[in-house]
Parts: C-alpha cells; sequence; structure tokens
C-alpha cells in the first residue's frame, strides 16, 4: 500500500476505470436527459408565471419559485439520504448507476430551470411582443420565438448544469453509486491510494473538459448576434 | 374602418394608477394614413397597442371592420390579429432566424405551405429591396435594412391595417425618409390602412392625411394635416409646429424688437396651387404698402404645396386693413402676431 505523496501506478486494475467511466457517463446521460426533461418544461413556467399580471399565475409562481429554492438549497448529500424512499419507490433500488438517478436529477432539474428562467429573460421582450402581433398563440411564442431566441442562453446554463452533474455523480459515490466517483472515494479517500484517486480525478477533468468544448462549440453554432 | 370609443387605459391597481389613457375616442377611415403625434408619455404608445390589443383596455371599445376587437376570444383574436401588420422602432426581429425566415414567420404561424411562403416571401424581399439579403441575420443589416425586413414581415400575411409604433425614430433622416416613402408606396398600391404613431412633425408632415394630438391620454386637436398644420388650435400642437420651424427665437427676437404703429407682422399661410400664384406682390402693389419678409418656409404636407410667411408689413394703419382683407379674399389663411 502507497502512502499518500508516493504515487504508484503499477496497481491500478484499468478494467476498473473503464467500467467506472461507463458508469459516470451513464449517469450524466441519464440524468442529464432527465434534467433536460424536467427542468425546462419548469423553468419556461417560472418565466411564463413570473411575467402574468393574473394573481392565480402569480400565486403559481411563487410555489413553484419556493420550491425550486428549497431542493437548490438542501447539500446534495443530504438530499441523496432524504430521498432514499422515493428513490427506492421510482427505480426500486438505492445503489447502482440507477438508484443515483432520481437524487442527481431532483438536485439538477431546479437548478437548470432558474438558469432557463434567466436565459429566456435575455429575450428582447419587444420580439414577443411582435410576435403576439402577428397572431402567434403563447404555445407558439414559446416554440418559435423564446426557445429560438434564447438557444445560446439556454445551452450555456445546460452545460453549466451537466458540469454540476459530474461532481455531483462523484459525491453520489460515498453512497456506493459507482463511477468514477466511488472508485476515488473508495480507494483514494479510505484506502490512501492516490495512484486510483488520482486517475479517476484526472478522467472526471477531461470528461467535464470535454463537455464544456461541446457545450461552447454549441453556444457558438446558434449565437447570431 | 378603425374606430375607438370611449377608449380608457389605467396602469396598476389600488392606490397606484397611472391613467394612461382616458375616454379617448378616435376613427380612422379605410385606406387612409392617419397619424398620432404627442410628446413621450402623452400615451401614444398605449393608444396604438390599444388596437390590435396587445393593451387591453380597462373600458371601452375597438371596432375594426364593424368588429368589436374587444369582445373576441383567443382564437378569434389571434386570427384577426393576423390581418392587422405591426413595425417597431426597435424592429423586433427574430435574431436567430434569417431574412427570409423573419419574414416567413407570420406565415408559419398561420401553417402556409412552404410553396406559397416561398413565392410570398420572395415578392416582399423584392417590394422592400432587399432580394441580395434573403440569407443574412438581422445582425448584419443597417437599421433602415432592418426596418424594410419589419415592413416586410408585417404586410406577409396580406393585412388591411398597419401599425406604426415610432418606425423610423431610431433612424437618421435619409433613412427615415426611404423608410416614409415606402410606407406611402404601400399605402396607395395595395390601400392599405397606415396608423402611425410618432414624436416627430416632419413625419406627419410628408406622409399623413390626418392627424390626431395627443396630450395626457386624450386628443386635443385632429382633422387633416393641412388644417391642423396651418391654424393648430391647441398649444401642444404649436409647440410641435415650431418645433419643427427651428428658427422660432429669432422669430421671437425680430418681434419684440422696435416697431411703429404703422407696421404690423403678420402670419400668411397658403396651400395647394396658391404656393405658386403671386398674390403678395400683386397685392402690395395695389394697396401700396410695403413688406419686410421676417420668416418663410415653402414646402409640401404629403404632395401638396404650402407655404407660410411672417412678413412684417409698413404703411397706413387702413391701407395695411385693406391688405389683410385683399389677402383673405383671394384665400390666403392671415394671422396677425401678437409681439
Amino acid at each position: 500500500m502507497s502512502n499518500f505523496g508516493e504515487l504508484d501506478f503499477s496497481q491500478i486494475d484499468w478494467n476498473e476505470f473503464g467500467t467506472a467511466t461507463i458508469e459516470t457517463l451513464q449517469m450524466i446521460g441519464a440524468s442529464g436527459l432527465f434534467t433536460l426533461l424536467i427542468g425546462l418544461p419548469l423553468g419556461i413556467m417560472l418565466f411564463m408565471t413570473s411575467r402574468s399580471t393574473s394573481p392565480v399565475l402569480k400565486g403559481v409562481y411563487s410555489v413553484i419559485s419556493v420550491i425550486v429554492n428549497i431542493l437548490r438549497s438542501v447539500p446534495f448529500i443530504i438530499l441523496i439520504v432524504a430521498l432514499l424512499p422515493l428513490t427506492d419507490l421510482l427505480v426500486g433500488t438505492t445503489i447502482g448507476v440507477l438508484g443515483t438517478i432520481p437524487p442527481l436529477v431532483i438536485a439538477a432539474a431546479p437548478f437548470f430551470a432558474r438558469l432557463v428562467e434567466t436565459a429566456l429573460r435575455e429575450v428582447d421582450r419587444g420580439v414577443i411582443e411582435a410576435a403576439y402581433a402577428m397572431g402567434a398563440s403563447t404555445g407558439q411564442v414559446i416554440g418559435r420565438v423564446l426557445l429560438r431566441e434564447a438557444m445560446p442562453g439556454l445551452l450555456a446554463g445546460l452545460t453549466v448544469t451537466v458540469v454540476a452533474l459530474v461532481s455531483n455523480t462523484a459525491m453520489a459515490g460515498m453512497i456506493g453509486a459507482g463511477g468514477l466517483g466511488t472508485l476515488a472515494i473508495n480507494y483514494g479517500y479510505y484506502r490512501y491510494d492516490m495512484g486510483v484517486m488520482l486517475v479517476a480525478v484526472v478522467l472526471m477533468v477531461i470528461i467535464v473538459q470535454a463537455l464544456q468544448m461541446l457545450g461552447d462549440r454549441l453556444v457558438i453554432h446558434f449565437s447570431r448576434r | 374602418m378603425i374606430r375607438l370609443e370611449h377608449v380608457t387605459k389605467v396602469y396598476g391597481k389600488g392606490k397606484n394608477t397611472t391613467p394612461a389613457l382616458s375616454d379617448l375616442d378616435l376613427s380612422i377611415e379605410k385606406g387612409e394614413i392617419f397619424g398620432v403625434i404627442g410628446h413621450s408619455g402623452a400615451g401614444k404608445s398605449t393608444l396604438i397597442r390599444c388596437i390590435n390589443l396587445l393593451e387591453r383596455p380597462t373600458s371601452g371599445h375597438i371596432w375594426i371592420d364593424g368588429v368589436d376587437l374587444t369582445k373576441l376570444g383567443k382564437g378569434a383574436l389571434q386570427a384577426r390579429r393576423r390581418k392587422i401588420g405591426m413595425i417597431f422602432q426597435h424592429f423586433n426581429l427574430l435574431s436567430s432566424a434569417t431574412v427570409y425566415d423573419n419574414i416567413a414567420f407570420p406565415l408559419r404561424l398561420a401553417k402556409t405551405p412552404e410553396k406559397n411562403i416561398r413565392t410570398r416571401v420572395d415578392e416582399l424581399l423584392k417590394l422592400v429591396g432587399l432580394e441580395a439579403h434573403a440569407q443574412k441575420y438581422p445582425a448584419q443589416l443597417s437599421g433602415g435594412q432592418k426596418q424594410r425586413v419589419g415592413i416586410a414581415r408585417a404586410l406577409s400575411s396580406d393585412p388591411d391595417v398597419l401599425l406604426c409604433d415610432e418606425a423610423t425614430s431610431a433612424l437618421d433622416p435619409q433613412t427615415t425618409d426611404s423608410i416614409l416613402k415606402l410606407l406611402l408606396d404601400i399605402n396607395q398600391r395595395f390601400n392599405l390602412t397606415i396608423v402611425l404613431i410618432t414624436h416627430e412633425m416632419n413625419v406627419i408632415q410628408s406622409i399623413c392625411d390626418r392627424v390626431a394630438v395627443i396630450h395626457q391620454g386624450g386628443i386635443v386637436e385632429q382633422g387633416p394635416v393641412a388644417e391642423v398644420f396651418l391654424k393648430p388650435q391647441h398649444p401642444i400642437t404649436r409647440d410641435f409646429i415650431t418645433r419643427e420651424s427651428s428658427h422660432s427665437e429669432l422669430l421671437d427676437a425680430v418681434l419684440a424688437g422696435p416697431h411703429s404703429e404703422s407696421s404690423l407682422a403678420v402670419k400668411i399661410s397658403f396651400l395647394g396651387d396658391k404656393t405658386y400664384e403671386s398674390i403678395m406682390s400683386r397685392t402690395v402693389r395695389e394697396t401700396g404698402v410695403d413688406f419686410a419678409i421676417l420668416q418663410g418656409t415653402i414646402s409640401t404636407l404629403k404632395s401638396v404645396p404650402y407655404g407660410q410667411l411672417i412678413v412684417r408689413f409698413d404703411g397706413a394703419p387702413d391701407a395695411i386693413q385693406q391688405t389683410l382683407d385683399k389677402l383673405t379674399a383671394k384665400g390666403l389663411n392671415v394671422e396677425v402676431m401678437e409681439s
């Protein structure tokens, strides 16, 4: 067993790293997808109701807003534990890749929803007004104006969210989520195996870099200003 | 064609209310270019937004072609809005869409087949002179070009009314002229009713048939442009007109300066073909008074020539009076200036 400060890569099981990397990517992919599917409509709802003059919709805004804020303020590690029963109910397990996805999504979706709301606020109000003046329905305004005009901001927000998911998958490693996070914690943190920890961290850095670069590319592609 | 009936708009609720329009009536004829002029905050922006119900009036009715828009349901209102084009001060184009897609936007909202869209958009690109820019994005265009896209977009679904919200206020004078010319051309070619709001008298002067002056949420004066322009009744209207002829301070100095009892400053206005007649010289020759021109404008209202002279007559009081009577008899509008 090596000590802190003394690296030994000879003992590393690269197959284990292969499996862990795939698990991490699965977690990011699945939770990213569900975060998008839940966070985007939630963000649109926040944006649409925040501008409303109707007292009912203003009430809806307050309720969603408070829920979103609560979910965003609870530390992720506590959220995982608190959500254990719900996770079991939803996916039938609380460990492994599958058991990690519900808490990941429930933590990331409200965060993404706020970023969506902010991105939509950046859309020129005049353009929205023009669309209504041309006889657009609310659905058309959302689909053809808001989402389209806010695309760069939405993609930037999605990138930030997915990157945050990467670090959350690692934290989920504390409770046996699998993936690179579990590897780094079990070997590196508990067993002082610096080599394993370092490789796990480097792999996560590479994943984050790749995601960020992809996000930046997409943002540039959709920017027309 | 368009009739606003007792339209009142109040912003806010409870104690913090701001009235924007108060019991406003307005009637606009088919095929005319109707201008509404007012200072910022006078309510003109609210007024034009009430016409297509972007702002729902607190009370009152908006009639277009005999239909009360305030009574329409959501779907019917959306359908009606497709026949009311609107252009804006800041153009409000989709920045993420090309010129072509911007113009096609209203047609796609109405689910027009893509083949028909192509024909229509090509037609409009030609009308506004932007054939070469179809695949550009708004950020690559000049202000004038953006407004042309705005106009093409507003016309794409073949509207019967075009609302112009300060459409030239963000443009330089030359570009303003070219956009106004385009609006006039569209108005004549398609018999399109145009309602425009502005704070610039020259916009009213160049293309409008009738004008209404709005102040503190109400219409203080309205009528044919020539009438309002040459014989303004309300102080606000006069303010807009003297602002346009920018040398009013110079004139004030002359009027306030020394003058004898045998001289009189008079404002003479004439319209139409009289502009080109030698009425003044013939009249003074008959009555024997002299005159000095203190200020003069010869220009056009839309395409009608008009002139306005401020002159000082020198001579015997009864000869001056006789001169004024003769000028009035020949159809000139004569107004004695107070000094």
